[in-house]
């Protein structure tokens, strides 16, 4: 092993890169109203251990003009980045909720995520920032999210800045997989990423339209991990809500003694 | 997007392993390079394909993006895909993705080339 002292690339590495854990760990406190129910325990699922077809989706926007708000100055991909990391969770459609122990996006943490799930239904979820530097940053998913994978924010210039939303992914287990054969999971990531990029280009003073690639990456289903469904988040939800009067009782049972 | 700061050679130690020797930075701009690096090496025949990151600078996400990618094509064909020469970080950064899981992980190239039969 080296002795040499950690080039500056490294030590920029160190910095960017989450340390590992082997199971996720909520640390913050939850909002009232909200549910914290399928993160902690989980592990981390890259697309490999995901059961669907893996997808690569790509979301992106060519920003009209983008100003940074405190400066009025020409927001370039690092000012985009920094004001992503900063209000990530304000450019989330409404209905869908990021709940994070810091108020910037920085490696290691762990979010709660509270969406709309197929049909309205809530669905509690996570996921972990994996890596975080002044040029992009991911995610990758819990067990039981709809999809196994990592998801990228960037920004660049390339004749212009834009700004993307890339997913490699495959729909956790077989019921996800259903519903994203149905069209109704797809369409739901496709409306949500746009209408993401949208308001971040509204925080900029921007608009553009976003473009959406879509690449099959392995058609195969993953029969190994066709047992996901057991963690599925959507389905703990679910129980969830529909045994809440049952808490409720419980809970004025208790006050009552 | 920026140009990758990236050297990719092929070798061919023996008729059914090839290793991609890995020199400078692993992002997402360095997606052809790298599918090209692996279409040469399964030219040979390779049934392994040995990822030397010995000389690696810097891989950040998009870069662990495209090793599974990478591996999904060589699982296609019915290869498998080894690796040495990670250091310590990148190989915790393996474990944090869980792509140690997938990628076999060799400390120098004799064990991975034993590995590979």
């Amino acid at each position: 092993m080296s002795s040499n002292p950690p080039s500056d690339k490294q030590k920029a590495s160190e910095q960017a890169w989450a340390k590992p854990t082997d199971h996720l760990h909520v640390e913050h406190e939850m909002p009232s109203g909200s549910i914290n129910l399928t993160v902690q325990g989980r592990q981390l699922t890259n697309p490999l251990q995901g059961f669907g077809q893996m997808w690569q989706k790509t979301y992106r926007i060519k920003l009209i003009a983008p100003r940074v708000p405190a400066t009025g100055k020409a927001a370039m991909p690092q000012d985009i980045i920094a004001g992503w990391k900063t209000n990530f969770a304000k450019f989330w459609p409404r209905g869908n909720d990021f709940y994070a122990p810091l108020t910037e996006i920085q490696p290691g943490e762990v979010a709660v995520l509270n969406l709309k799930g197929p049909g309205g239904m809530p669905l509690s979820t996570g996921i972990r920032v994996i890596y975080a530097d002044d040029e992009q940053f991911s995610f990758m998913t819990p067990q039981g999210h709809m999809f196994a994978g990592m998801i990228t924010f960037s920004s660049f210039d390339e004749d212009g800045v834009y700004a993307q939303v890339q997913a490699l992914i495959r729909a956790s287990d077989p019921a996800y997989e259903f519903f994203f054969k149905l069209g109704i999971i797809g369409k739901m990531e496709d409306e949500f990423w746009a209408a993401t990029l949208k308001n971040l280009a509204e925080y900029f003073g921007s608009t553009g339209k976003v473009e959406i690639k879509t690449q099959l990456v392995d058609p195969r289903w993953n029969w190994g991990a066709a047992k996901n469904i057991t963690h599925n988040a959507a389905m703990w939800s679910g129980i969830y809500t529909v045994t809440a009067p049952l808490r409720w009782f419980g809970k004025k049972s208790g006050e009552k003694k | 997007m920026a140009n990758p700061q990236l050297n990719l050679t092929v070798r061919t130690p023996s008729s059914n392993v090839a290793i991609i020797d890995i020199q400078g930075e692993v992002t997402g701009a360095a997606e052809t390079p790298l599918m090209n690096a692996y279409e040469e090496a399964s030219k040979s025949g390779a049934r392994t394909i040995i990822l030397n990151f010995s000389n690696l600078e810097y891989m950040n996400s998009s870069g662990i993006g495209l090793l599974v990618t990478l591996l999904i094509r060589v699982n296609r064909q019915k290869q498998r895909m080894f690796s040495y020469g990670l250091s310590d970080h990148y190989q915790q950064i393996f474990q944090l993705t869980r792509l140690n899981e997938a990628i076999g992980i060799y400390a120098d190239e004799a064990s991975a080339l034993s590995a590979a039969g």
